[in-house]
């Protein structure tokens, strides 16, 4: 095996970009798992108490994870699965 | 599955439209089958031999040809057409595609599943409180433990699964709170006695947490969650016979994550708007009312798994296959090769049912749970609506019904359509004996308006039968 063969055979965790900084995430996982897994729990405020909220439900059905993926608002981390280059944007607010 | 599995064996040809991204429901849920080697989840999973052999079983047949499985496909809404039913779907297999796809066939399976039943208390917005049906996702779809120091409670014995796993994969899991006393089942011991298949699963469950030490505190509730960015202390009581806690026996637990759920609340979006019957299930939820061969009200509509009574996978399967046959029967197919007799499947069906009619008698919704609410607790965790706004609307005398409450006070109004709130705020003003009954929503699914203008043609005009 050359060196080169054994460099690219170094495993990188694909990664997606939350706020502009990568998370790195293990495939099949989704967004709110991979969030959870770096030791997040909360992503975004309420639009009238500015309360924290992340992923409550984890099945889509309470809306409490909501993030922006490529520049789409509104989407539920617990649903959307992680794919290597997704800008993933948080703080959100519930009023759109 | 189970259902289009039958279907396909009795030579109807299938279009099974799941929205996640590997078939088996919340039950089964699993990775997608891509990641079977990044995520191994298989050792949490309850009876997976039936699952792999579902699996197995729809792959050959997907094969054929005769089986279209379209997964990451969630389904906004249903109607009835001249001849049979409309499926109007969302394509979410190639994000940020998104696209819509419309279904059409002479009769359609609807087997939605359900979600956790939550019930408000002080602190249950924080982050870090999670439903424990949450909890298990995280676990079982994506092998994500959601905390260090976890308390589970709640009723009923779907935390003991999730406390098992939790512990299986490295959590603390402090206590397992059950609001419920054990000695419910001994009122009513035949149904138990007739499922020893239950007996060896709550066994094996018993064993795990014994193993690990998990405490299960019976009559016991979380009463209360504490913390500022996220959870960091939470409060258990003892509970008096209607549910409310006994003064001077509050504990404070350091924990990191809580998980909890009341039940389940039958998913009943795609078929509240065909109009379907719906009855009391008697676990304070109503669900669709079907007959022995799992049809509903609505020709050639029938319903399987917890849309018509929660009752779990076991249950959900027999009635599954029973579906089948009825659509089967119904549509005159040729030749039903493979398929049970439908006399046994449906004494499983009664055998299933009857034990879930005990376990929820065992595990009610505990009667003075309101007691734990202070007038700031949020309810509606949307429009952050409090009880104490709710107890106003209904002391005015103006509100009877979550759907007045909704009017008055816009609890049930923001994202999640009153999912979440509605069956607290059902009890917090309803007449105590009735169920809850979910409000008709004709999207089921936020979906975009490209994809909604896109709806054209439909997807193929060949298909007898639709489970969803």
């Amino acid at each position: 095996m050359t060196g080169a063969a054994e460099e690219t055979d170094v495993p990188t965790a694909p990664a997606f970009t939350v706020d502009g900084e990568p998370l790195a995430f293990v495939p099949g996982q989704t967004l709110a798992a991979a969030l959870v897994a770096s030791g997040r729990v909360a992503w975004r405020t309420t639009r009238g108490g500015q309360r924290p909220r992340g992923v409550f439900c984890g099945i889509g059905v309470c809306y409490d994870c909501l993030v922006t993926v490529d520049g789409r608002r509104g989407q539920r981390a617990c649903l959307v699965q992680a794919r290597a280059g997704m800008a993933v944007g948080t703080g959100e607010g519930d009023d759109d | 599955m189970a259902a289009a599995a039958a279907a396909l064996d009795g030579g109807l040809r299938v279009v099974l439209v799941d929205s996640g991204p590997a078939p088996g429901g919340q039950f089964w849920r699993h990775p997608p089958d891509h990641a079977r080697e990044t995520l191994p989840t298989g050792d949490l999973h309850h009876d997976l031999r039936t699952y792999r052999a579902l699996r197995a079983a729809l792959a050959a047949h997907e094969r054929t040809g005769r089986l279209t499985l379209l997964l990451d496909h969630p389904v906004w809404t249903t109607a009835r057409a001249a001849d049979g039913f409309t499926v109007h779907a969302v394509d979410r297999s190639r994000p940020p595609e998104e696209r819509a796809v419309v279904l059409r066939a002479p009769a359609l399976i609807v087997a939605t599943g359900a979600y956790d039943r939550q019930l408000p208390f002080p602190g249950w917005d924080l982050p870090g409180v999670l439903t424990v049906g949450g909890i298990q996702s995280l676990l079982k779809g994506g092998g994500v433990v959601a905390g260090r120091r976890v308390v589970l409670g709640g009723t009923g014995p779907f935390l003991l699964p999730v406390a098992a796993a939790l512990a299986a994969r490295g959590a603390e899991v402090v206590a397992v709170c059950e609001a419920g006393a054990p000695s419910a089942w001994l009122r009513h011991p035949a149904p138990l006695l007739r499922n020893p298949a239950k007996w060896a699963e709550a066994a094996g469950y018993a064993y795990t947490l014994a193993r690990h030490r998990i405490p299960v505190r019976t009559r016991t509730g979380i009463v209360g969650a504490e913390g500022e960015e996220r959870v960091a202390v939470v409060r258990i009581a003892a509970l008096e016979g209607g549910g409310a806690p006994m003064p001077g026996t509050e504990r404070r637990i350091e924990a990191d994550t809580v998980g909890v759920g009341w039940g389940f609340v039958p998913q009943l979006d795609l078929l509240l708007p065909l109009g379907c019957d719906l009855a009391d299930a008697g676990d304070g939820t109503m669900a669709a009312v079907v007959d022995a061969g799992q049809r509903t009200t609505v020709p050639g509509l029938y319903a399987a798994g917890e849309t018509c009574g929660v009752g779990g996978a076991a249950l959900a399967l027999s009635e599954g296959r029973v579906a089948a046959v009825s659509v089967l029967t119904d549509l005159s197919a040729p030749g039903r090769p493979g398929l049970r007799p439908p006399a046994a499947e449906r004494r499983a069906v009664v055998r299933h049912r009857a034990f879930a009619r005990a376990l929820a008698r065992a595990h009610p919704v505990p009667r003075d749970w309101p007691a734990w609410l202070t007038d700031d607790t949020t309810v509606c965790r949307c429009e952050e609506v409090t009880a104490g706004t709710v107890r106003a609307a209904r002391a005015d005398g103006s509100a009877i019904d979550h759907r007045q409450v909704k009017q008055l006070t816009r609890a049930g109004m923001g994202w999640c359509q009153g999912r979440m709130c509605g069956p607290a705020v059902h009890c917090l003003v309803a007449a105590r004996a009735e169920p809850y009954t979910p409000a008709e929503r004709l999207i089921a699914t936020p979906l975009t308006l490209g994809a909604l203008a896109d709806s054209g043609e439909p997807f193929t005009g060949e298909t007898p039968s639709e489970p969803t």
